[in-house]
């Protein structure tokens, strides 16, 4: 028993020790790239529907769902031509927030496991990354939709 | 035991050579500070083949022809073949040992087997059990991305502590004294690592998980023998990055055995300049490996080094505990290298 609380704080001690000697990422600058770059983004998608509703005389809703399209094509292209991984290694959240992240996440995986084949390898891994994200979002959509069903 | 020191330490009494070595890597290995030491720089990352996986194989089938090429001796002269590798089942060593068709025994430790490879092979040849070893170590930074990480195009930041895994494949032939002319080196001594782990969890710090069992494996090695780290010309790590060296020093210093940092290297930090990118520096099985074949044992064939220890530093990381939220436990294994005049 003696032994092992020494062992714990000589693990601690390491602990204090690693803590100390590794280099934090740099968060305010991460921060103002995700901001302006997701901003960016942002703004794009809201010239993508503005113009979808005035030259394409789309409906909101129409507009809303072009623009979706129209991004995530984007990002499967950019994704796809090897440009959006360097992007996002500057932007981070800035990239991965907006439906273009959904895209990247879906698009990579397909393309990383083409060598095993179509079913086994893009097929099955296709939502290795995205999955979690499909199940617990739209879970908790059906959740909120009982109780707004129920409570209002 | 005559050939053994202390609590871990091996003496070759006979002192196996090393005859000749090789390396083969990737193409951004081929634009650091090692470029022109390497004997083959690959022009594209999938080396030609269909797969990454088939890259490494390849890689490594090649550095093993290489090096055998340059002792003038064929694959039927060597006696076994040691080697591994970072993937599961060890598979591109398994996919170059069965089109070199030389007896092969699969070595995991991950980044830390080659030297494990060496300690294991010096005491075949020593024991008189073979005539010639080939002991190999690859890695391949794309499939070892898809086994630990994330798909290549995913969009991601790596954290500073990270490190970058290499793409290459370095060998070794090992031969008993006598058999070949003029060897690079021998081995005199080796020390097996134990296992240590002192909690690290953290995936991206493999520097910070290695770093205590580094310091375990050389203090052990100093209080066996006698040895002060003086009488090295350098003591070198294999992929500590810029974390775990901070570390080790740190935690040999405070375990007794002070470390001099001019006598210090690490293979990760010498593969990469810091344009590169690379953030904490490199690592890998190749990452020793290639910088033991083209850098460390020239310099101890020509003389300018004269006695060096070299110490592979293995994370011994599985996907599926990590997640399981088991800690990650660290080994290095040592070996004593000398040239010979």
């Amino acid at each position: 028993m003696q032994q092992s609380r020494s062992k714990q704080q000589v693990m601690a001690q390491y602990k204090e020790l690693v803590a100390r000697l590794t280099p934090k990422s740099k968060t305010a600058q991460g921060c103002l790239r995700a901001f302006w770059v997701g901003g960016l983004i942002c703004v794009l998608g809201q010239l993508i529907s503005d113009s979808a509703r005035r030259f394409l005389e789309m409906s909101l809703a129409q507009a809303s769902l072009f623009t979706s399209i129209v991004l995530v094509f984007a990002t499967a292209l950019l994704t796809g031509v090897g440009i959006f991984d360097k992007l996002a290694k500057y932007a981070g959240a800035g990239t991965v927030v907006p439906i273009t992240g959904f895209a990247n996440a879906m698009v990579s995986p397909a393309m990383e496991f083409r060598p095993e084949g179509l079913v086994l390898g893009t097929g099955a891994r296709l939502f290795t990354i995205a999955g979690p994200v499909l199940v617990y979002g739209i879970s908790a959509s059906v959740l909120v939709g009982l109780i707004y069903y129920f409570v209002m | 035991m005559a050939n053994r020191m202390g609590y871990q330490t091996i003496l070759y009494q006979n002192r196996p050579w090393i005859v000749s070595s090789a390396s083969a890597v990737g193409p951004r290995e081929g634009k650091g500070p090692l470029a022109d030491r390497f004997d083959l720089v690959a022009q594209s990352a999938d080396f030609g083949q269909d797969s990454y996986e088939q890259a490494e194989a390849a890689l490594l089938r090649e550095s093993c022809r290489i090096c055998l090429g340059k002792a003038n001796l064929g694959e039927k002269s060597v006696d076994a073949m040691l080697g591994g590798d970072l993937l599961n089942q060890i598979m591109p060593s398994s996919l170059a040992a069965r089109a070199l068709k030389i007896p092969f025994l699969g070595m995991y430790g991950a980044c830390s087997t080659m030297s494990e490879g060496l300690l294991v092979g010096g005491m075949l040849v020593d024991g008189g059990y073979a005539s010639r070893v080939l002991c190999t170590a690859g890695s391949h930074y794309a499939t070892a991305e898809r086994q630990f990480r994330f798909p290549l195009e995913y969009g991601n930041q790596r954290t500073p502590a990270s490190q970058w895994t290499v793409t290459g494949a370095g060998v070794v032939l090992l031969a008993a004294p006598g058999a070949d002319s003029k060897p690079m080196a021998c081995l005199t001594r080796a020390c097996i690592g134990r296992i240590v782990d002192m909690g690290v969890t953290d995936a991206n710090n493999m520097g910070a998980a290695m770093a205590p069992a580094a310091a375990a494996t050389l203090c052990g090695y100093f209080d066996d023998t006698g040895d002060t780290p003086q009488q090295f010309d350098r003591i070198i790590t294999g992929d500590l990055g810029s974390v775990g060296s901070g570390l080790l020093l740190e935690w040999c210093g405070r375990m007794g055995h002070p470390l001099p940092e001019e006598r210090m290297m690490d293979c990760g930090l010498t593969i990469f300049d810091s344009a590169q990118d690379s953030h904490a520096g490199g690592s890998g099985c190749g990452c020793s490996a290639v910088v033991l074949s083209a850098l460390i044992l020239p310099k101890l064939q020509s003389g300018e080094w004269r006695r060096v220890l070299f110490m592979a530093t293995g994370a011994l990381l599985s996907p599926t505990t990590s997640m399981q939220g088991e800690t990650i436990p660290g080994v290095a294994h040592a070996v004593v290298m000398e040239g010979v005049q």
